[in-house]
């Protein structure tokens, strides 16, 4: 099967690479191809993959064992369904398989991932590569789906007519690898493949001088064929080609000519290349299904895309996963949280009392521990992502949505990485550069911190759980469920409000079209979704064995020092606690903050949380945690939650109420507090002080809707009565 | 006769006979296989009156009316 066509013609045998460094392997093809799982397959890593296009929106590299035992390293590329850039996940696809980035070096094989279910559009991608004269394998991928779809292609006979090697692949189970690592190391060695079709006279003779000037640039002949077709359809001039002298000028009059004669020059490419692939799929590709049949995916669409029900099911599943987070979730936690108290108390039994002790305890395993019960529900929430993911479904969510998107001047395209920023802004704003408008992709970015990411989900689950009685509204729903429902709603509308504030503001721009691939259902990899929670579960566990326990020491010693003589003389045990913690240096901060934080209704405490959290949210929790693990006599650190709910003030009320939760949980939702998210939007708005601006704006605006909602929320419910 | 995509009602179905509109947007679709000739089916439209869901060369895909009056059928 690793055999070329017979009818190449010959050609200079191209020279392998250097063997002082290691051959480069980029990966490329249509989005939702397989890339990233053939790129997964073969180097063992677990880079994440999905079933819409989008998902790799920046290269990828790992390496793979070539057949004689050295590595090569491989690319994995973001989706495209040409040569013509369109957007910026495009170009840095295009960027890096043209040797157009200085950074990397071009790559010294091509593997273009095809999907055998649709061999028609696919190869329009493909055999504008092969033109491009690069050593190229054609992965044929998904053949067992194609096959389970009544669609068979004759390999041999593809090999044929593309004149390249061609290897089957089922890049999930990991079938074809041998052949196709084999393919890359034999394919230096063949010749290089060439254009198949034949333009009509009249338009080979307009192009030539754009052939000649491409070719004086140190094209190849076939590439320069290749590329002076191609740039009669595009509008805009390529990076690549941009110092090109007056190739412009020669476009221009070779367009002209070939209108001149009777064809149209801006649309000859697609239909000279789709002819001739048509006749190719004629040829090489057999259906056993009739015509008329529907495909299972179109079965489905016909339920969850329709009028009434499609609407219905979106909301229902969404309800479904707070659902899931919050009573699913529950018991795990518990498991969790005994865990964490038992370790404490064992500590407690080993070491002896004194700061060491306290350090550990109520330093470290109280406000580490705080976190880490969170756990279940971030795996959960990223289980249900995934498999929304991988399903298929998060494209049609992206359809049904975009009527509605187009409302605040955004389109569905931008529904995907809002989705995706449920779980977590950074690579939600990431995904953001699937969006072709320069305008929309930075008003995506501005406004996706305000999606409810994981990491409020303990600010908000600590809060609901103390404050917030479990009672069932309307038979099945819980108010605490319902409560979480609210915040994520009132993130999801402020968001969409500051998008519409965006378009019509700052980034005002024309509304640009939908152009949305809707793929095949696919029952997801019990595998890969597996590795994609675990990842996330990793970070989150990374973050909370870092950041978050250099952050808990810290507090920990604020808390503790100075120690006070007067905390003596205090009549009881609790009294003591108090005075201490009054007295140290974390007390001393907190009452200095504490006249900012006043008129929201929180004290000191909450004012010292909320100042430590704008590293990262959940440090609220641990901060809280280590607080009251100080605070407290009780070494057998009892639930967080049930210390908020007793906490009084000197005159003996309640120091927290169910509204000061709300207002705080308020400030959570509209606050960016977290240093990732910065860091990523300075990166992805331009970097420098472009990049800086934005986040700063970004910053900012959240910072003062935070304020002004939560005061809003405080001194409205105190007004209508609440406590 | 031709008539634009956009007035297609479901399950209909027709040859592209034409593509009119912004270069950039009808390039993007040209690449993927909307040429003059090419049989689109229209699926459905979204429950809230946009898009559209079409079959073109055997994959589906999204477009809103907007684009899709730019495309000419017969």
């Amino acid at each position: 099967m690793t055999t070329v066509g017979p009818v190449v013609p010959p050609a200079p045998i191209r020279t392998a690479p250097p063997a002082t460094r290691a051959l480069r392997v980029a990966i490329i093809g249509n989005p939702n191809t397989g890339k990233s799982t053939l790129f997964n397959a073969l180097t063992g890593l677990r880079q994440r993959v999905g079933n819409y296009a989008g998902v790799t929106v920046e290269r990828a590299e790992g390496t793979y064992r070539r057949p004689d035992g050295s590595r090569a390293l491989l690319i994995d590329l973001p989706g495209t369904y040409s040569l013509s850039a369109n957007s910026p996940d495009e170009e840095v696809a295009l960027g890096v398989l043209l040797g157009r980035d200085t950074d990397v070096a071009a790559p010294d094989v091509v593997v273009v991932v095809v999907d055998a279910q649709n061999l028609e559009r696919n190869l329009f991608l493909a055999s504008q590569i092969l033109e491009l004269g690069l050593p190229t394998v054609v992965a044929l991928n998904q053949v067992d789906a194609a096959r389970a779809a009544g669609i068979t292609v004759d390999v041999p006979g593809l090999i044929y007519e593309l004149g390249a090697t061609v290897i089957p692949t089922i890049a999930t189970r990991g079938e074809g690898l041998d052949h196709l690592t084999r393919a890359i190391d034999a394919v230096a060695g063949l010749p290089p493949a060439e254009r198949r079709f034949t333009l009509p006279d009249a338009a080979t003779a307009a192009l030539a001088p754009v052939e000649a000037r491409l070719r004086a640039r140190g094209l190849a002949p076939s590439a320069a064929a290749m590329e002076a077709l191609r740039l009669l359809g595009v509008s805009i001039a390529d990076g690549h080609l941009a110092d090109v002298d007056g190739l412009d000028l020669l476009v221009r009059d070779a367009r002209l000519a070939v209108d001149a004669a009777g064809l149209d020059a801006r649309s000859l490419e697609a239909e000279v290349r789709y002819g001739w692939i048509g006749d190719v799929v004629d040829r090489v590709c057999a259906r056993t299904t009739t015509g008329g049949a529907r495909s299972l995916s179109d079965r489905i669409d016909a339920i969850v895309l329709h009028r009434v029900g499609g609407p219905l099911i979106f909301l229902a599943l969404m309800a479904l996963v707070f659902q899931a987070i919050f009573s699913w979730a529950a018991p795990l936690m518990d498991g969790v949280e005994r865990l964490v108290g038992g370790l404490g108390a064992l500590v407690s039994g080993v070491l002896p009392e004194g700061d060491l002790q306290s350090l550990i305890v109520d330093g470290i395993i109280a406000g580490v521990g705080s976190v880490v019960v969170f756990l279940p529900q971030i795996a959960i929430l990223f289980l249900f992502i995934g498999v929304l993911e991988d399903t298929g479904y998060m494209a049609r969510a992206a359809f049904i949505m975009d009527r509605f998107m187009r409302g605040v001047g955004l389109h569905g395209r931008s529904f995907i990485p809002m989705l995706s920023g449920y779980a977590c802004a950074v690579p939600a704003i990431m995904s953001a550069r699937t969006i072709e408008q320069p305008k929309d992709r930075l008003a995506t970015i501005m406004v996706l911190p305000l999606m409810s990411c994981s990491a409020r989900l303990p600010v908000y689950t600590l809060l609901i759980g103390a404050f917030v009685p479990a009672v069932a509204v309307a038979g099945i729903f819980d108010l605490r469920g319902l409560t979480m429902l609210g915040m994520y709603l009132l993130g999801t509308l402020a968001a969409l409000g500051m998008a519409a504030i965006f378009k019509r503001t700052l980034l005002k721009g024309p509304v640009r079209p939908l152009i949305l691939e809707l793929p095949p259902y696919r029952i997801p990899d019990p595998r890969s979704l597996a590795i994609s929670v675990w990842n996330r579960c990793r970070m989150f566990l990374r973050r909370a064995g870092t950041v978050i326990l250099a952050l808990s020491i810290v507090l920990w010693a604020l808390a503790t020092f100075p120690r006070t003589e007067a905390a003596a003389a205090a009549a009881t045990p609790e009294a003591v606690q108090e005075a201490q913690l009054a007295n140290s240096y974390l007390g001393r901060i907190g009452h200095t903050i504490e006249p900012l934080v006043r008129p929201l209704g929180y004290d000191w405490k909450i004012g010292v949380s909320i100042a430590a959290s704008f590293a990262a949210r959940e440090v609220f929790v641990s901060t809280m945690g280590t607080i009251y693990g100080v605070g407290s006599d009780d070494s057998d650190a009892a639930a967080l939650t049930e210390r908020l709910r007793d906490e009084r003030r000197d005159d003996g009320t309640p120091a927290y109420s169910t509204l000061t939760a709300i207002s705080l949980m308020v400030f959570y939702v509209f606050a960016l507090m977290c240093m990732s998210t910065i860091a990523i939007t300075v990166r992805e708005t331009g970097g420098g002080m472009v990049g800086v601006r934005w986040a700063a704006l970004q910053f900012g605006y959240m910072l003062v809707l935070a304020y002004v909602a939560a005061w809003v929320v405080y001194r409205g419910g105190q007004a209508l009565g609440f406590v | 006769m031709s008539r634009p995509l956009a007035d297609l009602a479901p399950s209909e179905s027709g040859r592209i006979v034409a593509l009119e509109g912004a270069a950039g947007d009808m390039q993007r679709l040209r690449d993927m296989g909307l040429t003059r000739g090419a049989r689109i089916e229209v699926l459905r439209v979204a429950p809230l009156g946009d898009p559209m869901e079409l079959r073109v060369r055997g994959f589906v895909l999204s477009v809103r009316k907007h684009e899709a009056a730019g495309i000419l059928v017969e």
